[in-house]
């Protein structure tokens, strides 16, 4: 049964140190809210995967110290510019990077949602993101003739980790068309969601609604946290707080300017 | 203000160079940080009375796809998306393109956001324009750091798609796959060919005499300024402020 949590961290309970946690871009739904809770917990050695790119999530993680291993296909704040602690990151070597490709991302975690070892795909040959992942494979096509394909191995995340407009008490998540959340849960071995709000119904009982929901049975735990994904934004809700995200870039620039972030913003809960 | 101020501004100019590059197609995709690319497809769309059809990915209003960040390469990889369009930190003159790093890339000196969708759109998308307004040494190099995506590849890998042209802010260039070299199409009113081969890191064909860059015309502008303007300022605001003086106090 999915826990629908009094409290945000006991949800992220089992989100532990070390463990993969795979999370979405901001066009789809990210936990800031979860994000900046998992930090004052003080997580570490955390593999992120973010599908198929980030932005604020990923930096800030980074500048608290969280992330050992990232795979995504970009890092930036976007309009913006660069995330700093991410660039400043990779520079001195502090993170392990696994740059990859958006499609391969979605192609490595298809294949996890399939129970399938692995996913080949087209492209990447010739690209120095392959000279740099051993673990690509490129074989014969075995259909064809002289045609080398890549096989890419499935990313089987420990905990997958979004925000969402709703959830019913059953765990149902209503997710709309960020088909992403879908593919992300389903990959997943555990979900954990936060929502803007519960709905009372069941949210299977309505077909329209049904349509654009993720059943429960993927889902541990979910929590409520009433705009959940700022300072990012969540699509047909709330637009990015774009004076704060500069506000953070200006900030995040030096590691002191980051300390003094983390104190303002995420050492203390918000209020709701 | 000024009465010496151009009828057209550099980003009106690129964006109806890459409108008319689009051409006659069924469907283009535009993806982050495009705003120049964003505002050709959607003058594409408008001048072509809806075809194009256009999927700007960062929009809201202008993304038909309802099955999440994969369906466009799902899409694409299916050759159902005609033109896409790629940029890079360094573009290389095998049309090679960087977008991840200068020096080693477990240690660099510089380092970009990433790669994005380049390492497979690059291959599968038949018409990808590649744009850089900055072209300068910096930018267009003999050999780029880190492939993100090739230009070309060898004749036994699957390869339908890749690099048609790359427009800069001083010029168009084409791109010949079979020779693997950029040729200058066009100078952009205002530049020189002197200073072009200043300012490119790599060699190019060019014919003896070199076209000027057609101005857009009135018709265009118009499209531009008073249909697709507003379009665009919905994803990239500042980008529309400071190219359409939207929602500046100008």
């Amino acid at each position: 049964m999915t826990v629908i949590a009094e409290r945000l961290e006991d949800a992220l309970a089992r989100i532990s140190d070390g463990c993969m946690l795979a999370a979405p871009n901001e066009s789809a739904g990210v936990s800031m809210e979860a994000t900046r809770a998992l930090i004052r917990r003080g997580i570490r050695r955390l593999h992120l995967v973010a599908l198929p790119t980030s932005t604020l999530q990923a930096d800030l993680l980074i500048g608290a110290g969280a992330i050992a291993t990232l795979e995504t296909s970009a890092v930036s704040l976007g309009e913006i510019g660069l995330a700093p602690r991410f660039t400043a990151a990779v520079k001195s070597g502090a993170i392990v990077m696994k740059d990859a490709t958006c499609a391969a991302l979605y192609a490595a975690l298809q294949a996890a949602e399939k129970g399938i070892p692995f996913m080949p795909l087209r492209g990447l040959i010739g690209s120095d993101l392959a000279r740099y992942r051993p673990e690509w494979r490129v074989i014969d096509n075995p259909y064809g003739h002289d045609d080398p394909i890549v096989l890419l191995p499935a990313i089987k995340p420990d905990v997958a980790l979004f925000h969402a407009p709703m959830a019913d008490r059953a765990g149902n998540v209503w997710i709309g068309r960020e088909r992403d959340l879908a593919i992300l849960a389903h990959a997943a071995k555990a979900t954990v969601v936060t929502v803007e709000r519960l709905h009372e119904a069941n949210l299977l009982d309505d077909p329209v609604l049904a349509a654009g929901t993720l059943p429960g049975v993927y889902v541990d735990a979910v929590a409520v946290a009433p705009r959940g994904a700022w300072p990012l934004g969540l699509p047909d809700h709330y637009t990015a707080d774009m004076a704060h995200l500069a506000d953070y870039a200006r900030l995040a620039a030096t590691a002191e300017g980051f300390a003094r972030y983390l104190g303002e913003h995420v050492d203390v809960k918000r209020a709701a | 203000m000024s009465s010496a101020r151009p009828e057209y501004g550099e980003e009106e100019l690129l964006a109806s160079v890459m409108a008319d590059l689009i051409g006659d197609v069924r469907l283009v995709a535009v993806g982050a940080a495009s705003p120049i690319p964003a505002t050709a497809a959607l003058l594409a769309r408008e001048r072509g009375g809806g075809r194009p059809r256009v999927s700007l990915l960062q929009s809201r209003k202008h993304n038909f796809f309802t099955d999440g960040g994969v369906e466009l390469f799902d899409c694409a990889g299916q050759g159902r998306v005609d033109v896409f369009f790629l940029s890079g930190a360094q573009i290389d003159g095998e049309a090679n393109i960087n977008l991840v790093c200068i020096g080693d890339p477990s240690r660099p000196t510089v380092r970009f956001p990433g790669s994005f969708g380049s390492a497979y759109l690059y291959y599968v998308v038949p018409k990808v324009i590649l744009f850089r307004t900055e072209h300068s040494r910096r930018t267009l190099v003999p050999k780029v750091d880190f492939i993100s995506a090739p230009g070309t590849s060898p004749d036994n890998v699957y390869r339908p798609g890749g690099p048609v042209a790359l427009v800069t802010g001083r010029c168009l260039f084409s791109f010949e796959r079979r020779k693997r070299r950029f040729r200058l199409e066009s100078i952009h009113p205002g530049h020189t060919l002197a200073e072009i081969e200043e300012h490119t890191g790599f060699a190019f064909d060019r014919a003896d005499e070199v076209a000027v860059t057609p101005a857009p015309s009135a018709e265009t502008l118009r499209i531009m300024r008073e249909v697709v303007a507003p379009e665009v300022a919905e994803i990239y605001p500042h980008f529309a402020a400071k190219a359409f003086r939207i929602g500046a106090a100008a």
